[in-house]
């Protein structure tokens, strides 16, 4: 197929079946360089599993995938890598309890053979807005939100063009959202990161995202802007009820 | 006055001293919807915890008052909580998998919730756990009451739960974060349901949750607790005129869908809020 230049990521017809169920049916969609693209829908939509399979954490899988102007292969490869990193809802589940901010930071550099450790690290801390002193503590030591700026850091460190956010900030308090959604604004801008982001907030989303793609039983039923989504602009039953359940509870 | 607290207090033993983790809260519930809204940390859960004496070993709580149903939960005796705790007194917590026996077919727990208040038969015990999960909207009672908690959904667990915590009848029912775990859809619809079964049996209701939207949605009365006190006590109905500058900055760091921000506003905690 031919991709315009201009596309960081590629998703076309990406299929997904675990065992004999089919958790993704035929997704597609791209994001542009430095763009970011949302994806919303219930637990068990498929958004989670189109996530994995761009980041390699899910060998099986048919269709194509494609990040920098790279086709992927089914499964890790350390370039894809330094392309993409994730970041996970849970930031204690994410980080090892028994090892220091340092070495989580570290780690990356290290298996990817990239020299410069100290500095990069202290680079990034100031980057996440962690006080040089976060780097030889302990995951327990440090509040939920600054564990966040940590599992940031990781995932920055390596320098990746591509950042995949799964429900960055739900596990998290609303003013420590607040504070992690304008840091992931701040980053995008200074390192012209690309973010493909789930959540089941649509406010979240749109408050990060200007394309927002609606999933629901392995389907992407919808793919619309941010705009008409808050303004109701909607197409699909799914993205309408959604909607509705979004807007009734805030 | 179902629940009656007066100038509780809660601390830990710290390294020097003590942390105190809820100071002189007060607040009463009827038979109302009572939501306790604030960020983690706030002593919220700690002060239902208190109400039905179950904080960790480590914790010493006092107060003026605190009572349910007239009755001195900090003198009661052991035997005298076990008549409120499951009995009089229901509490659901956010994540069912961890709530439920794994071992035990839903309907086996819900049939013994029952019987702990009630006396009759074992086949009595069962038609009522199916009778309780139809209430709580259970499409086919009878082979989710034959369902081990690993068959069943995150949305499906948390019915059980709350049928299990229904079947004694009680009068009071805590929920701590009851549908954080769950999806939009489902969340609305379990919150419905207890909306619905607390006002159709009369019963009090504490929901306790850091989604303030929420809580305004589904309560009557919102305490919202910053720091281990409660700031500001209103109207659900109230909670967009809320006056304590915490309560307006929780509301305002939100992004919200209809109302655009290019940047969120971040909260500035200031220390008067503590005094």
């Amino acid at each position: 197929m031919s991709t315009p230049a201009n596309s960081m990521i590629v998703v076309d017809d990406l299929r997904v079946r675990f065992a004999d169920f089919d958790a993704v049916r035929g997704v597609s969609f791209r994001v542009p360089a430095g763009g970011s693209f949302g994806i919303v829908g219930e637990s068990g939509s498929g958004k989670s599993t189109v996530m994995r399979a761009l980041a390699g954490l899910n060998t099986v899988w048919d269709g194509y995938l494609e990040v920098a102007g790279r086709p992927l292969g089914r499964g890790p490869s350390p370039d894809l890598f330094r392309l993409v990193q994730m970041v996970f809802q849970d930031p204690y589940g994410s980080l090892h309890p028994r090892q220091t901010v340092d070495r989580a930071l570290s780690e990356p550099l290290l298996i990817q053979g990239l020299g410069d450790i100290d500095r990069r690290i202290r680079r990034i801390l100031d980057d996440v807005a962690l006080p040089a002193t976060a780097r030889y503590r302990y995951p327990h030591q440090l509040s939920g939100g600054q564990r966040q700026r940590v599992a940031i850091a990781r995932a920055l460190i390596s320098e990746p063009s591509v950042l995949l956010l799964d429900e960055p900030t739900s596990a998290l308090d609303v003013s420590v959202q607040a504070e992690i959604l304008n840091l992931l604004a701040d980053l995008r801008e200074e390192h012209g990161l690309t973010y493909l982001m789930v959540s089941h907030n649509l406010a979240v989303v749109a408050h990060l995202c200007p394309t927002v793609g609606v999933m629901s039983n392995g389907e992407m039923v919808e793919i619309l802007s941010a705009e008409d989504l808050r303004a109701g602009r909607t197409q699909s039953p799914q993205t309408t009820r959604l909607r509705a359940l979004s807007t009734e509870l805030g | 006055m179902l629940v009656e607290i007066s100038g509780l207090t809660v601390s830990f033993p710290a390294r020097q001293g003590r942390h105190v983790a809820v100071r002189d809260v007060s607040m009463t519930l009827g038979t109302e919807k009572l939501g306790i809204v604030g960020e983690s940390g706030s002593g919220k859960s700690l002060t239902a915890r208190a109400l039905l004496r179950l904080l960790p070993p480590a914790a010493e709580a006092t107060a003026k008052a605190l009572r349910f149903d007239g009755i001195d939960v900090l003198a009661a005796s052991e035997k005298q909580m076990g008549q409120i705790r499951g009995r009089r007194a229901g509490l659901i917590l956010q994540d069912p998998k961890f709530s439920l026996n794994p071992i035990m077919t839903a309907g086996d727990q819900i049939a013994e919730a029952w019987r702990n208040r009630r006396k009759g038969s074992r086949r009595e015990a069962r038609e009522a756990a199916i009778d309780l999960l139809a209430q709580v909207q259970i499409r086919d009672p009878r082979r989710v009451a034959d369902a081990y908690p690993h068959e069943l959904s995150g949305g499906m667990g948390q019915r059980v739960m709350i049928a299990m915590m229904l079947a004694p009848d009680p009068e009071l029912l805590i929920a701590d974060e009851p549908t954080s775990a769950l999806d939009a859809s489902v969340q609305a619809e379990i919150l419905k349901l207890m909306e619905d079964l607390v006002s159709r049996r009369n019963m009090g209701l504490m929901l306790i949750s850091h989604d303030l939207p929420l809580v305004g949605h589904f309560c009557d009365r919102v305490a919202v607790m910053y720091a281990g006190r409660v700031v500001e006590e209103l109207a659900a109905s109230e909670l967009a005129k809320a006056q304590h500058p915490y309560t307006r900055a929780l509301l305002d760091c939100m992004p919200s869908l209809t109302h655009p921000r290019p940047r969120l506003p971040v909260m500035v905690r200031d220390p008067a809020w503590l005094a």
